[in-house]
């Protein structure tokens, strides 16, 4: 798939939550999405954004932007070094949580997504990569 | 870290959520509602979110939070404003803000408190006559 453009940002803090959201509204406009899909893809965002911090420690998210000549899409990777997930069917539940959240993010950012992938072992961090198309439902 | 007015309106207090906010804004903003319904001894809340763009589930679960301190506090809480986009979005992601209530505007949401007020000091009229009696 042709990245016809990619830009990484660190996320450390809660606040930096914010800028994940601006940056992926964006590049979300800049290709094209519609409202919804914007709207879609930037609170999936915001939900991984946190679990990077919440349980992960930290990390980065890498945008790029997606064009195969017939359709253009936005992919987010968010990738931290945390103690990763032992139980990745439990981590999707929604309600599943070892934290103070709702336990929504992972399942609320996978059906907000078009394309979903969650790779992670325990010691060895977690890598999410979300994906939504332009048009897709 | 921005700070969120309160206004007071009658017995109501009145909150526009103007800016994108930051876990600690959001913190931040319940803990000030909850004073300032107590401070003023507020009857309801409107809390306007027609210029957010995004609720996630943390704002989401702060809304939720502020309308069950709030009725603790015997007040009523009303959203109002809310994008169709942030709509969909948040039924997708799971959150369904059970126990929030909701009104299309800022007017509409202020006849709703005014009408629950008034419904509450008819019970409280009724009970206390029933009593008597």
């Amino acid at each position: 798939m042709p990245v016809t453009k990619a830009e990484s940002i660190s996320v450390r803090s809660a606040g930096e939550v914010v800028g994940v959201r601006h940056l992926v509204r964006k590049w979300a406009v800049e290709l094209g999405l519609s409202l919804v899909e914007q709207t879609k893809i930037v609170t999936a965002a915001s939900e991984l954004a946190r679990n990077m911090i919440d349980y992960g420690g930290g990390g980065t998210m890498t945008a790029e932007a997606l064009d195969d000549g017939i359709r253009k899409g936005l992919r987010l990777i968010f990738e931290d070094h945390g103690p990763g997930i032992p139980d990745l069917q439990a981590a999707l539940r929604d309600g599943f949580t070892t934290g103070g959240g709702m336990g929504l993010g992972l399942g609320g950012a996978k059906r907000l997504s078009n394309e979903f992938e969650l790779k992670s072992a325990p010691g060895e961090g977690t890598r999410v990569t979300i994906t939504r198309w332009k048009g897709a439902t | 870290m921005q700070s969120i007015p309160i206004l007071k309106m009658g017995s109501f207090l009145l909150v526009s959520i103007q800016v994108d906010m930051d876990d600690r804004t959001a913190m931040s903003l319940q803990d000030d509602l909850t004073s300032a319904i107590v401070k003023h001894r507020a009857k309801g809340v409107l809390i306007d979110i027609s210029s957010l763009d995004v609720v996630d589930s943390f704002i989401g679960r702060m809304l939720a939070n502020t309308a069950a301190m709030a009725r603790i506090l015997d007040a009523d809480t009303v959203v109002v404003g809310m994008q169709p986009s942030v709509a969909i979005t948040l039924v997708e992601l799971g959150l369904s803000l059970k126990g929030v209530r909701s009104a299309l505007n800022v007017e509409r949401g202020m006849e709703l408190l005014k009408s629950i007020a008034r419904d509450t000091l008819a019970e409280a009229d009724q009970a206390d006559a029933g009593y008597e009696s």
